[in-house]
């Protein structure tokens, strides 16, 4: 009569597979920050600076004709990439000395985009000084650090530490990872994508905090091996944990697929994130958990809580 | 039985139907609509609205409706966009020389619902079309001009109190050392200072007197400087006739202006970029009606325009004298306010040591004689030549925006009285003030979006909410039935009150901002997913029907609340740290998650009780 996706009383040793899973994890983070250092990102103008062009043809031109027009219109290091649908272009340059406005500049550069028989059309231009990059980067970082300390803060007291820190470094795994795939996949990294990364965190802790109040409930309220009830408990949350994940992993994905060019890339942060937030929930954080060696008397209630604890059924 | 208070209820009542008041504003379409302003020394009255209708009825353009607005402006409603288009280009043909002629949307949403507030959410320029700048304020050249003035203040001290000094310099280290001549009393000299520039700190060091600008000095320095500018910017956007700028500052020292509708970089860059200042300069006697006539202006005058209109229409002309006494460099401050005998309307001008020292010098010699403002603008142009080359022209318009009486002789501070109204003084105190940039400014970002572009991410983020909504929907129906269809309510209600929030906030929807009210939707699904899982459980584990759904709201509140605030603290950061876009998205995350913990916990247990709460033999939930 009801639909399950998990049976009920599953009972997957998932705490039998920490090593594995860490040692995956810890491979995708070696990966991950291997291809920041190599690879870095690949910056939009957001953070570069420059001049960038959003164009639209017709029908779908040859990128590497239309580089070869700018080239010979003066524009020898524009970058030419698809942005979205076929037919749209985004030509990113770094401005000439001397040069006028963007305004004219987009012009030109749709000018001198055109095909035979194929026009480009403006759409969009922006032109952008590197000085705000550098700030972004800054303003990003604060707010990284803004958030590792709230969560810290607010974890410590509704829970304990030792929540706090397997938490914190769960979700730092899940953005790491996910811009190590920004910077292995060499796919455009601009405002709305770290954005998107922002959001990652959002989501993944939520996702760790769920399977965490679960832990913290059956550990007062059982009595087993701490690495019992951490089963347990991914156990008694993994049905809500796949659904939840399936349907805003549904939600973001019409995003990618209908959202157009400029939300592509914060749809894709947050489709990764929602995979890996997920993931590390049970992977990453549990076994975190007991190896910090959490146990009963972490959190037994103070005093004041005792008498509400009685209560309880 | 289920029990759920009836206050709970009234609750619940209250909030969706203040939602659904709020957010009413965003349902009515907007007209496509002409704004007619008038330029410096024209009217928007009764007369220009016939006027305007005589127009487009030659032309052959029947406006659905044309108002005189209390702000001076002449809003003409059109059918459609063509209409709108086409009544541009009469009007503008017909009164472009003495109007401000803008396309505009105009609101169709009715006044009750301005009066209470509610109005709809603005669309960010992604999602219109428009031009977005980012300028940054040289703050270094607007402390170095103040410190200039202050050098030259305690100069003028100096010298006025008979106390001699080998020099007074402006130090890179915020100070300004005045060097005194040997055998000069430092005591004496420091004791005058610290009397007469009360608001700095001053110290003597041997024969040096060093005048430290403190920090909150500095800082207030700054503020008034990209006040002043903001201020600037506003008053030259208005002549540029914009429906609904964005004229805001950043941080510490950047402005940002949008400008919804604009695609003309170079012009809006123009105007904005333009420089302006005022001059005090002496009237000449004599008629300047005939001079104009006869051609004959005495040697040391030159003809100007006064704003005001003389008798035939016209700009009234006024011979003013070469010379120039002070210009708006040298003010340092305008302000507007009442004069202490007479109550009239003043404005309060503050120059600085030149200025005063040369308007002390001229009043002394012409007391009863008139002396006028005027307000010089210089706006770059670029025109094509013959080459097809860029050439670089500086147009300069000249006004004279307020003639007065020299009623005594004065320095570096005086009066303006003998205004009409409040309006006047603050208007004039404005036009003093924002008359010159306090400081310089560079462009650092400019953004250009077409409006097709705008016209195409509103489709394709309605278009992905909708996808968004709808997938969430048809699995909750699916797969929780009657459960199901209570949480697709709370998330249908979850939506009104986003929108309704972000309304009352006057947020501005931007394309990051729909893509977070889908986000939105995953995330309060997720509250809805472990209310419904735990009442499931809750039955598994043997519980009744009404007790398991009890128990399970009870249990999943908790879970959702440390959840919840955990991840607004992310979306927190992004608002604090965030700008533009980033910001947009923030806004509509942090408001979705108060509403769907609201809608998830309180809302839809509402609903459940009201199904299910009054059956005694209740033996099976479908769920």
């Amino acid at each position: 009569m009801q639909f399950n996706v998990f049976p009920h009383n599953s009972k997957i040793d998932f705490m039998r597979l920490r090593w594995v899973s860490s040692a995956l994890s810890i491979l995708l983070l070696l990966v991950a920050v291997g291809a920041m250092a190599t690879n870095g990102f690949n910056f939009a103008l957001d953070f570069t600076g420059g001049i960038g062009v959003e164009l639209r043809y017709a029908k779908a031109p040859d990128v590497d004709d239309v580089r070869a027009s700018l080239d010979k219109a003066g524009y020898d290091s524009a970058v030419v990439q698809t942005f979205g649908s076929g037919t749209d272009l985004l030509v990113r340059l770094q401005p000439k000395a001397g040069g006028s406005g963007a305004e004219s500049i987009g012009d030109d550069v749709a000018r001198a985009a055109s095909q035979p028989g194929n026009a480009a059309e403006k759409r969009s231009s922006a032109e952008i000084s590197p000085q705000i990059g550098k700030e972004l980067a800054q303003n990003g970082i604060y707010a990284m650090l803004f958030v590792v300390i709230g969560f810290l803060a607010y974890i410590s007291f509704r829970f304990e530490w030792k929540f706090a820190v397997a938490a914190i470094i769960a979700t730092m795994h899940d953005v790491v990872v996910v811009a190590g795939w920004f910077a292995l996949s060499g796919h455009e990294f601009d405002l709305t994508v770290l954005a998107g990364v922002m959001s990652v965190m959002g989501y993944s802790i939520n996702d760790t905090i769920v399977v965490f109040d679960r832990v913290r409930e059956n550990f007062r309220g059982m009595r087993a091996p701490p690495r019992e009830i951490l089963n347990t408990s991914i156990n008694q949350t993994l049905s809500r944990t796949v659904i939840t994940s399936f349907v805003a992993f549904l939600t973001v994905l019409a995003l990618y697929l209908y959202g157009g060019g400029s939300l592509r890339g914060m749809a894709e942060a947050q489709m990764m994130g929602i995979i890996i937030g997920t993931l590390s929930s049970i992977f990453v954080a549990c076994p975190l958990l007991m190896w910090l060696g959490v146990s009963k008397q972490d959190l037994m209630p103070k005093a004041k809580d005792e008498a509400a604890l009685a209560r309880r059924p | 039985m289920l029990e759920y208070g009836r206050f709970k209820y009234v609750t619940i009542l209250v909030v969706v139907l203040l939602s659904a008041l709020y957010a009413l504003p965003n349902v009515y379409p907007q007209d496509p609509s002409v704004q007619i302003t008038a330029n410096r020394g024209y009217q928007v009255d009764a007369a220009l609205q016939q006027r305007v209708e005589a127009e487009l009825e030659k032309a052959g353009v029947a406006p659905k409706a044309v108002e005189l607005k209390k702000g001076g402006e002449l809003l003409v409603r059109l059918n459609d966009v063509n209409a709108q288009t086409h009544a541009n280009d009469v009007l503008n043909a017909a009164l472009g020389e003495h109007y401000v002629i803008a396309l505009n949307l105009a609101s169709t949403v009715p006044d009750w619902l301005g009066a209470i507030g509610a109005r709809r959410m603005l669309m960010g320029l992604d999602l219109q079309g428009g031009v977005h700048f980012l300028m940054q304020v040289d703050k270094q050249a607007a402390l170095a001009k103040r410190f200039d003035a202050y050098a030259e203040d305690l100069r003028v001290l100096l010298r006025d109190n008979r106390v001699r000094y080998e020099s007074v310099e402006r130090r890179p280290d915020n100070s300004i050392v005045a060097t005194l001549a040997p055998g000069s009393d430092a005591d004496a000299a420091l004791a005058l200072v610290l009397k007469s520039m009360p608001n700095l700190s001053s110290e003597a060091q041997g024969e040096t007197l060093v005048v430290r600008v403190p920090e909150k000095e500095i800082q207030q320095i700054t503020i008034d400087a990209i006040e002043q500018n903001v201020g600037t910017l506003r008053n030259r956007i208005n002549e540029l006739g914009v429906a609904e700028p964005i004229i805001q500052r950043q941080g510490a020292d950047r402005v940002v202006v949008q400008l919804p509708g604009v695609q003309d970089t170079a012009q809006a860059k123009r105007i904005l970029g333009a420089t302006a200042t005022l001059e005090y300069r002496g009237v000449v006697e004599g008629n300047a009606y005939d001079a104009l006539s006869s051609g004959n202006v005495p040697p040391e005058g030159k003809i100007y325009y006064r704003k005001e209109l003389g008798p035939d229409g016209k700009p009234i002309p006024i011979i003013l004298n070469k010379r120039v006494i002070a210009t708006g460099d040298q003010l340092v401050n305008a302000r507007s306010g009442y004069d202490a005998r007479s109550g009239t309307p003043q404005v309060s001008v503050t120059l600085n040591g030149i200025g005063g020292q040369r308007m002390f010098d001229f009043t002394s010699e012409n007391v009863g004689k008139p002396m006028a403002v005027v307000y010089v603008e210089r706006v770059p142009e670029v025109t094509k030549g013959p080459d097809g080359k860029d050439i670089r022209t500086t147009r300069t318009s000249e006004q004279v925006i307020s003639v007065a009486t020299i009623q005594g002789v004065f320095g570096k501070e005086f009066q303006t009285t003998g205004l009409e109204s409040a309006k006047e003084a603050a208007d004039l105190a404005l036009l003093l003030r924002a008359g010159a940039l306090a400081a310089p400014m560079d462009f650092v970002e400019q953004r250009v979006v077409g409006p097709s572009l705008g016209k195409e991410n509103v489709d394709r983020g309605l278009t992905a909410v909708q996808y968004s909504f709808g997938f969430a929907l048809v699995f909750f129906l699916v797969y929780y039935r009657m459960f199901g269809l209570i949480t697709c309510i709370a998330l249908l209600i979850n939506l009104l009150m986003v929108v309704a929030v972000m309304s009352f906030l006057g947020a501005t929807l931007t394309l990051p901002g729909l893509a977070g009210i889908a986000l939105t939707v995953g995330m309060s699904v997720d509250a809805n997913v472990l209310i419904n899982e735990r009442i499931r459980e809750e039955l598994r584990a043997g519980l009744p029907p009404q007790a398991a759904i009890v128990s399970g709201y009870q249990h999943a509140s908790g879970t959702i609340m440390d959840a919840n605030l955990t991840a607004m603290l992310a979306g927190v950061a992004l608002f604090a740290f965030g700008t533009g876009p980033v910001k947009g998205f923030a806004v509509s995350l942090i408001a979705g998650i108060v509403t769907s913990m609201y809608t998830a916990v309180s809302v839809s247990r509402g609903i459940a009780t009201l199904i299910y709460g009054h059956r005694r033999k209740l033996k099976s939930i479908a769920i």
